[in-house]
């Protein structure tokens, strides 16, 4: 279940972004980003809606081509944006990372077993007997033992959640990215998901978490970095930035979640 | 039409042509034709999604000139206009080159519609389990378009099992021609012809009955 390389707290880099930049249209989403995410660290972005933290998320993995900008990983080659890079250097791009969607987005024609091994079995082409073994051990960790041969909509928003973050454990990546995980829930389902993340945590997972749960991000993380207008405006430890912003946009956007009305 | 005992025994009579018509011909030709008709449709509606212009725009004109223009005249042009330039067809293959294009035709913005039915968030997970995009279409977009193609498609289907009547016109000996045959010779029309009419409405019946059970095998996975 942990991270197949042991990671020490505060260790290196695993991927380092320099001056990211992504623009839909005339509306540029996100204004050269640097951001460096560690080995066994986690990383909450918090921010308003529209202030780019999924645009991010999506560029670490891939679903979206970044239009300027770097990402590093130490040994290899820099990747570049400027110019549209390769099918092969994007995959590898994308090999690295799980991730975790608002909307679960599980394959809904496949039961919960057959979408956690579509990825190690059918891409992977792990030998599916292992494969199955350690998803099945994934699916009991998770408490959704009973349910490896039920469809998607048979399950609560909860419990397909648990099964999305199971889904991009079982691609036993180096890194795992949060877009929002508990956004679409019922909050009394909110708990068991966010006790599974913290407990992932723990294990030593490198994270980059999406999150509008403060609580949450000052509890998990061991950095929280707040988006505004595409740019990261501050950084820093969580209970610095969450209890002390420096900046007044920061404090704004705070006090807006933590006393909506 | 009184109850002409001589009536029934020419209804009897011409049950077996018209039957065997409809299963030695009607029936294989319009299975045959949606079927080579369902991968050109597949074809063509991965070309009208496709980014290369050049491929979209073929298929659009493709679509637009099968849509646009009577089978009849399509079903013409292959048996009676072909020869003049070389190629000749025997009657069943013209029937089944006509068929299969213009299921392409129809087929093709059924599918299209289904495959932009499917949620971007489902491309995005597959792309994000490391899937390419071939897989992803064939592993975890087509299942789910399917689902919401069946019943547009057993309309094209249904409506093309009553479309080769048209193949009589190019002499295919299929279930109609059997009932003009027997017709002409009895001067029975209206015997003959409902007679036909009702043989093509028992093979619809049991068409749409077998649409609904499809249905209801690819709803297995969804919330209703």
């Amino acid at each position: 279940m942990s991270p197949i390389e042991a990671s020490p707290p505060g260790g290196q880099a695993l991927l380092s972004v320099h001056g990211l930049s992504k623009t839909f249209g005339a509306n540029p989403v996100l204004r050269s980003i640097d951001l460096t995410i560690e080995r066994g660290r986690v990383l909450a972005l918090i921010g308003p809606s529209g202030s780019g933290k999924t645009t991010l998320l999506r560029c670490l993995n891939g679903l979206e081509l970044a239009d300027g900008g770097t990402i590093n990983a130490p040994g290899e080659l820099p990747l570049d944006f400027t110019t549209p890079p390769t099918r092969s250097r994007l995959n590898a791009l994308r090999d690295r990372s799980g991730m975790v969607f608002q909307h679960y987005n599980l394959f809904p024609h496949k039961t919960v077993l057959q979408n956690v091994l579509e990825g190690p079995v059918v891409v992977q082409r792990r030998p599916r007997a292992e494969a199955t073994a350690s998803a099945l051990e994934l699916l009991a960790r998770v408490g959704l033992s009973e349910k490896t041969h039920a469809y998607p909509f048979q399950l609560s928003g909860g419990q397909q959640q648990r099964v999305g973050i199971v889904r991009a454990l079982a691609l036993q990546p180096q890194l795992l990215l949060f877009d929002e995980p508990t956004s679409a829930l019922d909050p009394e389902l909110v708990g068991d998901v966010l006790r599974l993340i913290k407990e992932l945590a723990a294990d030593g997972w490198t994270m980059v978490i999406a999150t509008h749960e403060l609580e949450f991000a000052r509890e998990v993380a061991h950095e929280v970095a707040f988006l505004d207008a595409g740019t990261i405006l501050e950084r820093g430890h969580p209970s610095q930035l969450l209890r002390n912003p420096q900046h007044e946009r920061t404090r704004q956007f705070l006090h807006r979640v933590l006393h909506p009305f | 039409m009184t109850a002409d005992p001589s009536r029934w025994d020419l209804f009897g009579s011409a049950l077996w042509p018209i039957v065997h018509g409809a299963i030695a011909s009607t029936i294989p030709m319009a299975v045959v034709s949606f079927a080579i008709g369902l991968l050109i449709a597949l074809a063509l509606a991965l070309m009208r999604l496709s980014r290369s212009r050049f491929a979209s725009g073929t298929a659009r004109l493709y679509i637009s000139l099968v849509r646009g223009t009577p089978l009849l005249v399509q079903l013409f042009v292959i048996f009676y206009g072909l020869p003049s330039i070389g190629i000749v067809l025997q009657p069943w293959p013209s029937a089944v080159a006509a068929f299969s294009l213009n299921v392409g035709g129809y087929g093709a913005e059924v599918i299209r519609a289904a495959i932009l039915s499917v949620p971007p968030g489902q491309w995005e997970a597959a792309y994000m389990i490391g899937m390419s995009h071939r897989r992803t279409l064939s592993r975890i977009i087509l299942p789910q378009a399917a689902r919401v193609s069946v019943p547009p498609l057993s309309n094209t289907f249904i409506s093309l099992v009553k479309d080769t009547s048209l193949a009589s016109l190019i002499l295919v000996t299929e279930l109609f021609r059997q009932a003009q045959k027997v017709a002409a010779f009895s001067q029975q029309f209206m015997l003959l012809y409902l007679e036909a009419a009702l043989v093509y409405w028992v093979v619809c019946l049991v068409l749409s009955t077998a649409q609904g059970s499809l249905e209801n095998r690819l709803d297995r996975h969804v919330a209703h």
